[in-house]
Order: structure tokens, then sequence, then C-alpha cells
């Protein structure tokens, strides 16, 4: 190695001046190489490259078309979910507002119910009284005259009489004490 | 080759009792031939460049004929590097409209340039081929006929030109002072700095490396214990400077590929 060195130092040319052989070789290897590496490296890392684009962008629009489906289908669901909240109101507000109905209908029919019950009371209370009164008034008579007949010792069997006597009597009654009977 | 020569006075400082060592310098560079075809001579570099293409062109189409949409650790990484120069260095330079048109070219120039500057810290092969400054000339040449042919397509012969040289929001008697400058910065300049920033990154490098190997052994082989330890330094040392040159190899094939696409995308841009 030494007297390798040794020698080519005796002979040592300008490092700065070529050798025309280098360049011509360095040309044609790098001409080989540039046409070979267009036309067989570069389209291959470039198909590559698209491709890997390509499908990231496919990936991303594809989750973004998943999205925006997912999105429209929450909103609807929101939306009936809302519809059927609204329906629920409504229905209970109809509820609400029948409930009340009926129940004022109730109260009226109770309360027709009742007025009626009581007015056939009333009538009936009313109807017995009469007829207590005029078998009371014909019981009395007849007692009265009876009474009185045996007082006065004379028969009052006579009607006409014996009616115009309780008449008195009952009216006397009447006008003597009022309340009292 | 003042280069050489203050190397060499560094290094025979440190020379043993038996002195034969001689510090690499520029001559380190020119490879005695491989062998040798039709009487052009093969060189290792040769050899090595050609081997780049291979390799590249097997680990790219390896890692891209696949098409998985889930990549494996192979695809992985070929679409790590080639979606690194297609969207940092083309797209963003150059503007989405075009940009596709140049990704070919900047992807091939990045990993030619990563693979043959890697070249200097590979075990066995260890030489960065574009410390050989001919195989940078032509890279460097490509992407000048490719930014200026993308102006001209874009502006126009007249129009490029104007649009090179003549810099927006100036006028009057200035331009006679910029217009050359400008020309000479942006057509005449460009490619030169293209080739000498790669070249002479590589070839410094790779002198540093071989300099701490060579002038470690040297010194271990001295016989003397003080220059034994200074040369395990050197090992030591060495070892670190590899670590560097990973990093200025990585970023010489960055900035390469930056610079093109930038240029590219300046041809095509409507104002400065």
């Amino acid at each position: 190695m030494n007297t390798a060195i040794q020698a080519a130092t005796e002979e040592a040319h300008n490092p700065l001046v070529p050798v025309v052989s280098e360049i011509v070789l360095a040309l044609i290897v790098f001409a080989i190489l540039f046409f070979a590496i267009r036309k067989f490296v570069v389209p291959n890392f470039e198909k590559t490259f698209a491709e890997r684009t390509q499908a990231i962008e496919g990936g991303l629009s594809a989750a973004e078309t998943k999205q925006a489906e997912a999105d429209a289908k929450l909103a609807e669901l929101e939306k009936q979910l809302g519809d059927a909240r609204h329906e629920a109101a409504r229905i209970r507000e109809e509820a609400k507002e029948q409930g009340a109905q009926i129940i004022a209908e109730m109260r009226e029919q109770a309360q027709a119910e009742s007025s009626r019950i009581v007015e056939h009371g009333k009538t009936q209370i009313e109807a017995e009284r009469q007829q207590a009164v005029t078998s009371l008034r014909a019981e009395v008579g007849s007692l009265a005259t009876t009474l009185a007949g045996r007082i006065v010792g004379e028969s009052l069997d006579d009607d006409a009489r014996q009616g115009r006597v309780v008449e008195r009597f009952l009216a006397d009654l009447e006008t003597a004490t009022p309340g009292q009977n | 080759m003042s280069f050489h020569v203050s190397l060499s006075k560094g290094a025979s400082a440190a020379e043993g009792e038996g002195g034969g060592f001689i510090a690499p310098g520029p001559g380190s560079f020119d490879l005695p031939p491989v062998f040798e075809v039709a009487g052009f001579d093969v060189t290792k570099p040769m050899l090595l460049v050609v081997l780049s293409a291979v390799l590249i062109l097997a680990f790219t189409y390896a890692a891209s004929r696949k098409q998985a949409m889930v990549p494996g650790r192979l695809q992985f990484v070929g679409e790590g590097v080639y979606g690194f120069v297609r969207n940092t260095l083309a797209r963003d330079n150059i503007g989405s409209e075009h940009f596709m048109k140049f990704v070919p070219y900047l992807f091939t120039l990045f990993m030619f340039i990563l693979v043959n500057n890697y070249y200097g810290i590979f075990p066995f092969l260890q030489f960065p081929s574009f410390s050989r400054i001919g195989f940078v000339i032509p890279l460097a040449i490509i992407s000048w006929l490719i930014y200026v042919g993308t102006g001209i397509w874009k502006h126009g012969p007249l129009g490029y030109l104007k649009h090179a040289t003549v810099p927006s929001g100036v006028g009057g008697p200035i331009l006679i002072l910029l217009i050359p400058l400008e020309f000479f910065s942006n057509i005449l300049v460009r490619p030169v700095t293209l080739t000498l920033r790669l070249f002479g990154n590589m070839f410094a490098g790779h002198l540093l490396l071989i300099l701490f190997a060579t002038g470690g052994a040297a010194l271990l082989q001295s016989g003397n214990a003080l220059y034994s330890g200074v040369g395990i330094l050197s090992f030591a040392l060495g070892i670190g400077v590899s670590f560097l040159e990973m990093l200025v190899m990585f970023l010489q094939a960055y900035v390469f590929t930056l610079l093109s696409s930038m240029y590219i995308g300046e041809a095509l841009a409507d104002e400065h």
C-alpha cells in the first residue's frame, strides 16, 4: 500500500483537473440510472402515494357519510321522541279535560238526582202530611163529635149539623193556637 | 501543491526514526487501475460509480415494487427518502405546479450523491467517488442545463436572460454594474460552486480520514511508546471524524440537490 501511495504521489496530478474518462462514465451511468428510476421507480412511488391518499380520503369520506347518517338518524329519533312527548302531553291534557268534564257532569247529575230525590221526598212528605191531616181531621171530627155527644148527651148524628160543629171547632182551634197543631 | 507540502511537514515531525511514512496527499486519490479495457484504465472509483447505480436501482426498485398501502420496512425507508426529496426538496422549492417534472432527476441525483459519498466510510470500499472531480462535473453541468433550460422554456431566451440578470426593483445606472455581476453569479459561477462544494468536501474529508488512519498506523509501528499513545489517539480521532464525515456526506448530497431544485424554482419564478 505504501509503495502504491508513493508511486502515485510522484506523478500526482492536480486533483482539480478532471479525467475525461470519468466524466464520460459518470454521464453514462447517471443517464442510465436516471432513465431507469424515472421509468421503474418514480411511477411506483407516485402510484403508492396516490393510492394511499385516496384510501385515506376514501376512509375519511366514508366516515363522514356514516357520521352524517348517524346524525340524521339521531335527529329523526329526537324528532320522534319530541312528537311522542307532545302526543303524550296532548293526551294527558285531553284526559284531564275529559276527566274534569266527566266530574262536572257527574256532579251535575248527582245534584240533579239529589234535588230530584229531595223534591220527591218533599212531595211525598207533603202528600203524607196531607193524608195525615185529612185522616186526622176525620178522626178528630168523629172523636170530637162522639165526645161532644157524650157530653151533651145528645146524638149529633145528624151529619149536617155534625159537620158544621166540627168545622167551627176546628176553625176556633186554628185561630186560637195556630202553631200548636 | 502547497496543501501537500504542509501536510508532509506536519507528518514529518511525527515520523519515526526509520522514517518510511509518506503523508497522504492529492496523490492518494490517484488510484492505480484495477484493470484495463480497450486501452482505458478502469479504476476503483469508476467501479464504485457503476456499483452505486446498481445498488440504487436495486434498492429503490425493491422498495417501490410492492406498493403496499401499509409499507414494510424496506418500502418505508424508500418512501421516506423519496418523499423527502419529492416534498421537501422539490415541491417546496419548485412549487406544486411543475415540480413533478423534476422529481425523477432530483431523486436520482440525491441517491447517486448519497451512495457515492457513503462509500467513503463503508468498510473495504472506503473511497468517496466524488473526491474525483471528474464525477462531479457532469452532475453540475446537468443541473446547470436543467435550470437554464427551464428558465428559457418559461421566459424565452432573452426573457430568461433578463430574468436571471436584472434584479427587480432596481433601475438606472446601477444596472450597468449589477447586470454583469448577476450574470456572473447566476449563470457562470453556480455550476462551479456546485462542483467545488461537493468535490472539496469529499476530497478533504477523505484526506483527513486517511491521514488519521495511516498516520495512526505509522505512529503505532514506530516502536516509541509515546508515539504509540499518540497513534491510538489518532485512531480515536479518526473514528470521531468518521462520524462527522457521515453528517457531511449526507449534507453534501442534500445541499447539491437542494440548490439544484432552488435554481430550478428560481428559473420558474415569475418575479425575483
